[in-house]
């Protein structure tokens, strides 16, 4: 517990100085809720981005230039998010990380944009690890914007794969968060369902508001009463954990096939009950074979930050590859670095990631796990922990999904 | 039917801690004129209290001490704090509780962490108590159920049998005159809002552990108490009563109907993929109180049950 | 007994004193506008002076409510919102149009809009809600401003769900040369319309309606006697606050360019409310002074210190409690115990005072900041002037209640020693 109101202190007063400010040279801001119901969620990548920035600036920073990484609570708010965007900027801030929300995502794509349009020379650039909603890649594609996290339909595909070949499954339950990417989950499963396996019933198709349940009661005793197989479902942060403690109170333990299961605390909420009920599809998890230096790596952060497991790869990925396009590009400026970030492609600890340069979205391998007690990590300091379901591994190539992106480069 | 036999148990318990809840606030309007902004957080307190005294001792223990403590506090706000605007006038009494939300939020803030703590089921009440239609019911429900019952008969009792309820219903209703008859106004004003403090704090208890003990659960709690207490109407505890069993029905069975207008008015040529037509019995959940309280305020200003005017 | 006769325009301010109480403000005011960006201010800077600007013209409004007409609203928030959807949406419309009105309408015009929408929300919210006066138009007012904020989330066409709608301030043609894309261009948007809403609601207080909405406040049943309608006068009133509130949201349309259903809910009402009220609801100046305190403490002091919400909580309960006049009653306080004849003893009177407050600020913001550091568990010591205060150590606590206790006594003694005075 102490640890979440230290990050979040220490990030509202905006102090966070990785390294001494004498030294930092690139300014990189982290917008992202740290208090509030998605408060946890934010934390945990914020204290990733943290680790991962410390060990970049340790090993000679961004192309030579120390790097300030600095939080910025936006309340999970569109609007707030745009204040403290501009704070951010106004402070020289040239790369800015968020994810947790495609609404403000969205806000934060059309911002940029519009920055970049009004105030050449001083370029921003968006890295977004979660906001997963297809179109920011597809058809409000933006070169400012690069996505590190594969998107709802890539996920959504992993999923209904994964159903017809388990076969025990007819009847699903889709329920959501009422937003843009609640939407974009909903209607990905519709469409993929129906074109995969029209036999494939879907009994229900719920959207409820985001982060303001308390009590998903009325919602199981409605999955319950629909005769549902297994249950579909994007949310993440606090609705993730609700939802799956809500099921775990009411009896309910047919299989949840998440995005997020892997939140902090909803396997901890569901107990022993998790084991082959809650799946998640991501793009690594720790108990995947990997080198020492990634089981060094998994430690040290739960060392550093016991609260939170290794969950959030994708930052490490993140800044692993910004590294690199930085050196591949010889500078740390933003235009310079997006143009190196298309098309490269480097060696990450579970599979090759490769930023694709016609709608600047990752590709890269996905994994459907779901809880064991079997297992070398626990989460949730617990000893449960996530294990790669029999044939669960999906390759980069087969979860790429084409895009309609025409991308508009400066 | 088994929607709506869940939808009944879960809607009553909800509108019983609604009620535990507003019945202080209802006790602490009535009888001193002020709508007390801050009674959720104090509901919230309630929570926090019980999930450090739980920590370091147990469930028992808290649901004990806690709304005691909560009490105190209310108490000690009224001495040095309302009693003291109160020559001011009522609106600068209401703009001191709902700064006093603002001071309690943020000191919680700093107390327990900006995110939700883990308040817990006790582990004696974490159990399936029976299986309806295939769906476990927690016992811990029935708990809330108890003792909400168990704090409606006692506060019943109080009221009407004892010579402390009948000095604070005539209060309720003739302050002056309660005044001129010798006792001391001050100290039941101050007796009646701890005790409506404590009532919060005891919800709290029970509630916080049942939802989610946060941050932002005053904020969320708060309007909704409001709108039981006008929509009751004022000084009357069975209103407040009958308004929390409404509000708490309402709202629980709301989310369980999957009605959308175009299937309500469909006669009229509505589509359910027009906007308005797409638009669930089932999203309108949260506005429903709202709605009541600005139909109740402009129709019947009493309130359902009340006499006086807000 | 002589029959006095009284001239009443001998009663009224003299010309030069009507021309230093309601002229010479505004002139100094454009002036001060004028001047700020003849200083070079930073982007942060700017960000904030143009958030001050639409706060100033926002809690003025409030004030026509709740200071002037004694109406308290929990819901204003819901004008400015309404206001500001409506300027996005036609931000919207510039941009996509082709010629035509929309086409060839400069994104300048868009307080005139909000201002039409804001009176448009008023007029239709306002009939029933301004029956009654008290405490049920505050609940009605919360009702509303919360039915409002979850009804928003249903109409995704027109409020966009939880992404809400943002457009493109840089559409449509240029007005007075300005584009609007740099903040310094939106500074002189900003600057511009605050000044106009400051006057023109200046000027609402001196119009027949605006005196009587004094009078109802005060006494409606006399309002009534003399033949108006007090309810009449409240919507009225109400109207016109709705109007300059929806203003404001068409500044601020233009300055953050998004606005999102939050933006009509009890969150900023409340916001507000604490601005207009700090500033001080008596005064025409005081909402003014209000949100640009309450703007800045918002901006800046939130990179200080962790708790500045909790000073602000405490900042509007001591308002509250102790000074109902807010800062622009001590401004003006100041001013008068200046020029008044026993200067001295104000003085005095003051000295005692000021010390015993500073005091209590000392100790309780030692409180706070130590408090803070110790349950973060940061390890973090609280380091003012380079001394350490640890919670541990017994130097915090002496330091942090001494001053408190101190501060206490010189208050009471200030009370009891000029009680007569």
């Amino acid at each position: 517990m102490t640890n979440i109101k230290r990050a979040v202190l220490a990030a509202t007063v905006s102090v966070v100085a990785l390294a001494s400010a004498a030294t930092a040279d690139v300014k990189i801001a982290f917008i992202d809720p740290l208090s509030g119901p998605f408060g946890p969620s934010g934390d945990a990548a914020f204290t990733s981005y943290k680790l991962a920035f410390e060990k970049l600036n340790a090993a000679g920073g961004l192309n030579g230039e120390q790097v300030e990484l600095t939080g910025y609570d936006n309340k999970i708010s569109p609007k707030e998010s745009l204040v403290q965007l501009q704070k951010a900027i106004d402070s020289g801030v040239r790369y800015v990380f968020q994810g947790n929300g495609s609404s403000v995502s969205a806000a934060i794509i059309d911002a940029v944009s519009k920055h970049n349009a009004r105030n050449p020379g001083e370029e921003v650039l968006f890295l977004n690890y979660a906001a997963v909603t297809p179109a920011f890649t597809n058809e409000a594609c933006s070169f400012w914007h690069f996505r590190f996290d594969a998107h709802a339909d890539m996920k959504m595909n992993a999923i209904t794969d994964y159903i017809l070949a388990r076969g025990d499954i007819n009847k699903v339950y889709l329920i959501g968060q009422d937003y843009v990417f609640g939407e974009a989950v909903a209607a990905a499963a519709v469409k993929q369902l129906g074109e995969k396996n029209s036999a494939i019933e879907i009994v229900g198709n719920e959207l409820h508001p985001l982060g303001k349940v308390k009590d998903f009661t009325p919602y199981i005793q409605k999955i319950q009463s629909s005769g549902a197989q297994a249950v579909i479902t994007g949310n993440w942060g606090q609705d993730m954990v609700l939802l799956v403690k809500a099921a775990a109170d009411s009896g309910l333990t047919i299989p949840f096939l998440t995005f997020y299961g892997g939140s902090v605390g909803a396997v901890a909420a569901l107990g022993e009950g998790a084991m082959g009920t809650l799946y998640q599809v991501n793009e690594g998890i720790t108990n995947l074979e990997a080198s020492p230096e990634q089981y060094a790596l998994i430690e040290e952060y739960k060392d550093r930050f016991p609260d939170y497991d290794y969950y959030y790869h994708r930052a490490f990925l993140a800044v692993d590859m910004l590294k690199a396009a930085a050196e591949k590009a010889g500078s740390t400026d933003p235009i310079a670095v997006a143009n190196a970030l298309e098309g490269l492609s480097i060696n990450g600890a579970y599979g090759p990631i490769t930023m694709r340069a016609e709608d600047h979205q990752a590709q890269q391998n996905l994994y459907i796990s779901t809880v064991s007690d079997d297992v070398k990590y626990g989460v949730d300091n617990i000893k449960l922990g996530w294990k790669l379901v029999d044939g669960g591994s999906v390759s980069a190539a087969s979860a790429e999904e084409p895009t309609t992106c025409k991308m508009e480069r400066p | 039917m088994e929607t709506i036999v869940f939808s009944l148990l879960n809607g009553t318990i909800y509108g019983l801690l609604l009620f535990m809840l507003s019945s202080g606030l209802t006790l602490i309007f009535s009888m001193m004129g002020v709508l007390n902004f801050a009674h959720a957080s104090f509901y919230m307190l309630g929570a926090y209290c019980a999930y450090t005294i739980m920590g370091v001792t147990n469930f028992w223990l808290a649901l004990l001490l806690a709304p005691i403590l909560v009490g105190a506090v209310g108490m000690g706000v009224e001495r040095w704090g309302l009693r003291k605007v109160h020559a001011n006038g009522h609106v600068a009494e209401l703009l001191f509780t709902f700064g006093l939300a603002y001071l309690i939020d943020e000191v919680v803030k700093i107390i327990w962490g900006r995110t939700s703590v883990n308040y817990k089921v006790p582990e004696s009440l974490d159990f399936t108590l029976f299986t309806l239609y295939g769906s476990n019911y927690p016992a811990y429900r029935i708990f809330i159920l108890f003792v909400s019952i168990f704090m409606l008969v006692s506060l019943w009792y109080l009221l009407k049998k004892t010579r402390v309820g009948l000095i604070i219903q005539a209060a309720l209703t003739h302050p002056h005159m309660v005044g001129h008859l010798g006792h001391n106004v001050p100290l039941v004003f101050m007796g009646v809002f701890g005790a409506g403090c404590a009532l919060a704090g005891l919800a709290g208890v029970i509630g916080g552990n049942y939802f989610i003990t946060d941050p932002a659960m005053a904020v969320q709690m708060g309007p909704i108490v409001f709108v039981v207490v006008v929509v009751g109407g004022l000084g009357s505890l069975e209103g407040a009563f009958v308004a929390a069993m409404l509000i708490g029905i309402l709202q629980t069975s709301a989310v369980s109907i999957n009605a959308s207008f175009a299937d309500i008015f469909g006669f009229l040529g509505m589509t359910a993929t027009s906007e308005v037509g797409g638009i669930t019995i089932a999203s309108l959940a949260p506005m429903l109180p709202f709605l009541m309280l600005v139909l109740i305020l402009i129709v019947k200003p009493t309130g359902l049950m009340g006499d006086r005017e807000v | 007994m002589t029959e006095v006769s009284i001239n009443p325009a001998a009663l009224g301010p003299t010309a030069s004193a009507k021309f230093r109480e309601r002229v010479l403000p505004f002139i100094l005011f454009g002036m001060v506008l004028v001047a700020i960006p003849f200083f070079g201010p930073s982007r942060t800077t700017m960000t904030l002076l143009n958030h001050i600007g639409i706060n100033i013209v926002f809690a003025l409004s409030y004030n026509m409510l709740l200071g002037r007409a004694g109406l308290l609203s929990f819901g204003h928030a819901v004008y400015l919102g309404l206001g500001g959807y409506f300027c996005v949406h036609i931000l919207n419309w510039i941009d996509a149009a082709d010629g035509g009105f929309w086409g060839n309408l400069p994104v300048f015009s868009m307080p005139i809009f909000g201002f039409a929408m804001g009176a448009a929300a008023g007029a239709v919210i306002g009939w029933p809600s301004c029956k009654r006066a008290g405490t049920a138009f505050a609940m009605i007012s919360l009702g509303v401003a919360e039915l409002m904020s979850a009804g928003a989330f249903m109409f995704d066409s027109l409020f966009g769900g939880e992404m809400g709608i943002s457009g493109d301030r840089m559409a449509g043609p240029d007005f007075l040369g300005l584009s609007l894309g740099p903040l310094a261009d939106v500074y002189w948007f900003i600057a511009f319309w605050t000044f106009f809403g400051v006057v023109a609601m200046f000027a609402f207080t001196r119009t027949p309606l605006g005196k009587l909405s004094e009078a109802t406040r005060d006494n409606p049943e006399r309002v009534q006697f003399i033949g108006y309608n007090p309810t009449r006068v409240r919507y009225l009133v109400f109207i016109f606050a709705g109007a300059f509130a929806g203003m404001a949201g068409g500044m601020s349309s233009v300055q953050d360019e998004i606005f999102t259903p939050e933006n009509l809910s009890l969150i900023p009402s409340g916001a507000i409310l604490i601005a207009a009220y700090v500033g001080g609801i008596r005064y025409f100046s005081g909402p003014i002074m209000g949100a640009i305190v309450m703007t800045y403490m918002g901006s800046n002091l939130s990179d200080y210190t962790a708790g500045w919400l909790l000073y602000l909580g405490l900042m509007f309960i001591c308002v509250v409690m102790f000074v109902p006049d807010g800062i622009a009653g001590l401004v003006f306080g100041f001013w008068r115990g200046v020029r008044s004849p026993n200067r001295s003893e104000v003085f005095g009177k003051w000295a005692w005072q000021v010390s015993g407050v500073v005091l209590m600020i000392v100790s309780i913001i030692i409180i706070v900041e130590v408090a803070f550091r110790w349950s973060d568990g940061y390890g973090e010591v609280f380091e003012p002037f380079g001394l350490a205060l640890s919670h541990t150590s017994i130097l915090t606590w002496i330091l942090a209640f001494v001053p408190l206790a101190a501060g206490v006594v010189l208050m009471r003694h200030a009370a009891a020693k000029y009680e007569e005075a």
